[in-house]
C-alpha cells in the first residue's frame, strides 16, 4: 500500500534507500540483475546530484550569510552606536560559521580583524561559488566532479572547535571554474555540524528534526530560515538512529564502493554532466555564476 | 472495440489455480502464451512448471462456451540449478514460452529461464500396442517354451496420455539473464536474448549459437543500458528488433551484418523535460515489445504508458495510451516498495485493433486503437461467476471519490496483472493475477 502521505523526495534518503537495494541484491536468488541495478544506480547518481548540489547552495548561502554580515561589521565598525548585544551574538554566530567553514583555509585568520574575514570569504566564496553546474553549456571533467564528490578523508581538521568524535570530514578538491585556482578544502556536512551547528543553535530555538527537506532546485526566499533547515537536517543525521544513516551511507563516497561490489562501477554515469542542467534549473545556474564572477569583481 | 450492436463486453469465463489467498512462492505465474491457432494456453510459473491448458473442441460450436479450456498437460520444464563457478544459484523460474508453428501431429514450445532454453515436444499418445509375443502384458518375459504360435500384435485404444519429452537443450550460451526468446518465420531459427547479447541459434544445433547483438562496453564501468526484450518481424526473416531500459528500439537487418550492433532504424522519443524525475531513467525503460501481427507496427510498454510506433516513423511514436499516469506522482514508494521494477507485457489481438496491458490491483486495460476508447476491468474472485459481465472500473487520482471509483491510495500494490495474451483468432483473453490464470471472452448476444 502506498503511504497516504508521499513520501518526500529527499536526495539524502534516496541516496540511502538505492545503496541499500544494491546491497541487498548481492544476496538475492538467482544472482545480481544487471537491469535492476542499472535501475538503482541511475536513482542514486539523480539523487547524488542534486544532493551535492543542495550542498554547494547551502555552503554558497553561507558564504553570502558571511559577505552581508562582514560589511554589517564594516559598517558598525564606522558607526559604534548602533551596536548592540544581539548583533554582537549574530557576529560571533557568522565568525563561527565563517570559521567552521574555513578552517583550512585561514585557521585561526579568523579571529583577526574585520578586513580579513571580508577577504578570505571573497577567496572562500571565490572557491564555493564556483560549481560543477553553472556555465551551462560546459560540461566539466569527470575528474574534478569525481573527487568533489567521492573523496572521503576521514580527518577531522578544525583547530578551534573541538570536534564530535563521530564527526568526520571530506575533504574536497575545488576548482574554481573563474579563476582556475585549484584549492583542496574541506566542506563535508559533518563538519559544518560540529563547527557551526552548535554555534548556531543559540538563538534559533527548537526547530523540528523532522522538518522535511523539499527537493527545491531554487534557492529559499529567507537565508536563515535556510540555515536553520540545514543544521536541523544535519543535527538529525548526527543523532538520530536512523536505519537511513545505518553504515554511513550518506557518504557518497561509499558509493563508489559498493557499486564495486557487484563487479560495475557505472562510474560511466557519474561522469555524464549533461543531465545537471535538466535537473537544475536553468534560472538557477544562471544567477550562480552570476553571484560568483560579482564577489570576485567585487 | 465496438462490436456489432455496440461496445465490446467481456465476461468471464474460468479461473485456474488456487483458491488460497496464501500464495506459494513456485505457483507465481511468469508467463502466458496462447499457440498459433489458440487451442492451446501454455503458463509457466516460478517453480520452473508448465502447465498447457487446451480449449474443449466440442463446445465450438456452442459460443458462449468456447472460451472453455482445460488442463492438457504439466511437466517440469527447468529445476534449480548451481552455478559452482560463480557461487549463483539459477532461478528455475520460467521467463517466457514461445511456441513453434505447428508442423505434425506434435505441438512444440520453447520454454527458458535465466540460461538454458529448452525445446519440449508435447505429443498425444491414445493407443498403446497390445498382443506382443514374448511379453506378457505387465511386461514380464514369457517362458519362450510356452509358445506355440506367432501373432502380430494391435495397436488399441487408451485413454488419452500426453507426454512432453524435451527434445533439445540449448545451454552456455548466456553471461547475463535471458529475458526474451523469439522464434523466426523461417521456421528454423530463433533468438534469445540477455541483458546484453543476442543470440541466435538453430532448432537442430544446440551445441552453437550465433552472437548477433553485443552491447557490452569494454569498460564495464561504462555500462549505461541494457537489452530488456527483443523479437523477430513476424513474416521478414531477416529483421528483429530488440529494446533498451533507455527507452529505445532498434530494428536490426541480419543481412546488412553479421553483428548487428548497428541498427538500421533507432526508434527514440525525446524526453519530456517538465516531467523529468529521480526515477525518469527507470519509467522510460521499456519493459515489453511487442510487433503488431501484420507487422507495421511495433508495441512497447514503459512503466506508465503503451506506445505503438510504425516501423517507417522513427523519431515519435505514432500513439501513446496512459496505462496509470496517477502513479507518477507516487514513484517514490512505488521505489521504496520495488513496484517500480515490476516489468508489465503487452499484447496485440488478433486484428491488431485493440492492444491489452496490466495493471495494480488486478486491473488491466484495453485500448481500442480505431474507436479511441480505452476500459480498466478487474480480474477477481469476486466478479467470477460463470458468463458475468465484467464492469469497467475507474481510479479516482485526486479530488472527489465518486461511488464505485476506486481512490490511488486504496489500489493494492501486491495484485498486480504482469502477463497478459490474446487468442489469435478469437475474442478470449487469458489474465495472469499473481497465481490464478482468468479466461474471459466476449459476450455473445
Amino acid at each position: 500500500m502506498i503511504h497516504t502521505m508521499e513520501c518526500a523526495a529527499d536526495a539524502q534518503s534516496l541516496i540511502s534507500i538505492s545503496l541499500m537495494k544494491i546491497h541487498n541484491s548481492r544476496t538475492q536468488r538467482g544472482g545480481i540483475k544487471l537491469h535492476k541495478n542499472l535501475l538503482v544506480s541511475y536513482v542514486l547518481r539523480n539523487a547524488r546530484q542534486v544532493y551535492v548540489k543542495e550542498k554547494y547552495a547551502e555552503i554558497y548561502r553561507m558564504q553570502q550569510y558571511e559577505e552581508v554580515m562582514t560589511v554589517c561589521n564594516e559598517i558598525q565598525e564606522l558607526n559604534p552606536l548602533d551596536l548592540d548585544a544581539e548583533d554582537a551574538g549574530d557576529e560571533e554566530q557568522a565568525r563561527a560559521a565563517c570559521c567552521g567553514e574555513e578552517a583550512s583555509l585561514c585557521g585561526s585568520a579568523c579571529h583577526r580583524g574585520a578586513a580579513q574575514p571580508a577577504a578570505h570569504a571573497r577567496t572562500a566564496s571565490a572557491l564555493y561559488g564556483c560549481s560543477p553546474l553553472e556555465d551551462g553549456g560546459k560540461e566539466p571533467d569527470p575528474s574534478y566532479y569525481r573527487s568533489c564528490c567521492m573523496e572521503a578523508s576521514p580527518v577531522p581538521h578544525c583547530d578551534q572547535f573541538p570536534a564530535n568524535g563521530s564527526t568526520h570530514c571530506n575533504i574536497t578538491t575545488v576548482l574554481d571554474l573563474d579563476t582556475h585556482v585549484v584549492t583542496t578544502v574541506e566542506n563535508g556536512y559533518l563538519h559544518q555540524d560540529c563547527c557551526c551547528c552548535d554555534a548556531l543553535q543559540c538563538g534559533q530555538g527548537a526547530q523540528s528534526p523532522a522538518k522535511k527537506r523539499k527537493v527545491e532546485f531554487g534557492f529559499c526566499t529567507s537565508d536563515g530560515e535556510e540555515v536553520s533547515d540545514f543544521t536541523s537536517a544535519c543535527k538529525r543525521a548526527k543523532r538520530e538512529d536512523c536505519t537511513y544513516f545505518h553504515l554511513d551511507y550518506t557518504d557518497t563516497s561509499n558509493i563508489s564502493n559498493l557499486i564495486s561490489i557487484f563487479g560495475s562501477g557505472f562510474t560511466g554515469l557519474l561522469s555524464r554532466q549533461a543531465d545537471l542542467e535538466q535537473i537544475c534549473s536553468k534560472q538557477v545556474l544562471a544567477s550562480l555564476g552570476a553571484w560568483t564572477r560579482a564577489i570576485v569583481a567585487f | 472495440m465496438a462490436g456489432p450492436g455496440g461496445d465490446m463486453q467481456w465476461c468471464f469465463s474460468q479461473v485456474k489455480g488456487a483458491i488460497d489467498d496464501d500464495v506459494a512462492e513456485a505457483d507465481i505465474i511468469s508467463t502466458v502464451e496462447f499457440n498459433h491457432t489458440g487451442e492451446l494456453l501454455a503458463t509457466g510459473d516460478k517453480g520452473g512448471r508448465v502447465v498447457i491448458f487446451q480449449q474443449e473442441i466440442e463446445n465450438k460450436n456452442l459460443p458462449q462456451f468456447r472460451s472453455e479450456y482445460n488442463v492438457y498437460s504439466t511437466f517440469q520444464s527447468h529445476e534449480p540449478e548451481f552455478d559452482y563457478l560463480k557461487s549463483l544459484e539459477i532461478e528455475e523460474k520460467i521467463n517466457k514460452i514461445r511456441w513453434l508453428p505447428q508442423k505434425n501431429a506434435a505441438q512444440f514450445l520453447l520454454s527458458t529461464n535465466d540460461k538454458t532454453i529448452k525445446l519440449w515436444k508435447i505429443s498425444e499418445r491414445d493407443k498403446r500396442p497390445e498382443g506382443y509375443n514374448l511379453k506378457e502384458e505387465d511386461g514380464r518375459y514369457k517362458d519362450p517354451n510356452t509358445i506355440t504360435s506367432l501373432r502380430v500384435p494391435v495397436l488399441i485404444p487408451m485413454d488419452l496420455m500426453v507426454e512432453a519429452s524435451p527434445r533439445r537443450v540449448f545451454a552456455n550460451a548466456h553471461t547475463y539473464h535471458i529475458n526474451s526468446i523469439s522464434v523466426n518465420s523461417d521456421d528454423e531459427t530463433y533468438l534469445s536474448a540477455d541483458d546484453l547479447r543476442i543470440n541466435l541459434w538453430h532448432l537442430e544445433i544446440t551445441d552453437r549459437s550465433f552472437n548477433i547483438v553485443d552491447i557490452k562496453p569494454a569498460n564495464m564501468e561504462e555500462l549505461t543500458e541494457v537489452i530488456t526484450a527483443a523479437e523477430f518481424h513476424p513474416h521478414q526473416c531477416n529483421t528483429f528488433v530488440y529494446s533498451s531500459s533507455k527507452g529505445t528500439l532498434r530494428l536490426c537487418d541480419m543481412r546488412a551484418s553479421a553483428l548487428c550492433d548497428k541498427h538500421s532504424k533507432l526508434f527514440e522519443e525525446p524526453e519530456d523535460p517538465s516531467n523529468r524525475s529521480f526515477f525518469s531513467e527507470i519509467i522510460s525503460s521499456i519493459s515489453d515489445v511487442k510487433f503488431s501481427h501484420n507487422g507495421r507496427y511495433m508495441m512497447t510498454r514503459d512503466y506508465l504508458s503503451v506506445k505503438i510506433w510504425d516501423l517507417n516513423m522513427e523519431n515519435r511514436p505514432v500513439e501513446t495510451y496512459q496505462v496509470h499516469e496517477y502513479l507518477r506522482s507516487k514513484l517514490c514508494s512505488l521505489y521504496e516498495n520495488d513496484c517500480i521494477f515490476d516489468k508489465f507485457e503487452c499484447c496485440w489481438n488478433g486484428n491488431d485493433s485493440v492492444v491489452m496491458t496490466g495493471s495494480y490491483n488486478n486491473f488491466f486495460r484495453m485500448f481500442d486503437r480505431g474507436q479511441r476508447r480505452d476500459v480498466t476491468l478487474e480480474a477477481s474472485r469476486e466478479n467470477s461467476k460463470p458468463m458475468q459481465v465484467l464492469k469497467p472500473r475507474k481510479v479516482c487520482a485526486g479530488g472527489k471519490r465518486k461511488k464505485d471509483e476506486i481512490s490511488v491510495d486504496s489500489l493494492d500494490f501486491n495484485k498486480k496483472i504482469l502477463h497478459t495474451a490474446w487468442h489469435p483468432q478469437d475474442n478470449i483473453i487469458a489474465v495472469a493475477t499473481t497465481n490464478n490464470l482468468y479466461i474471459f471472452q466476449d459476450k455473445v448476444n
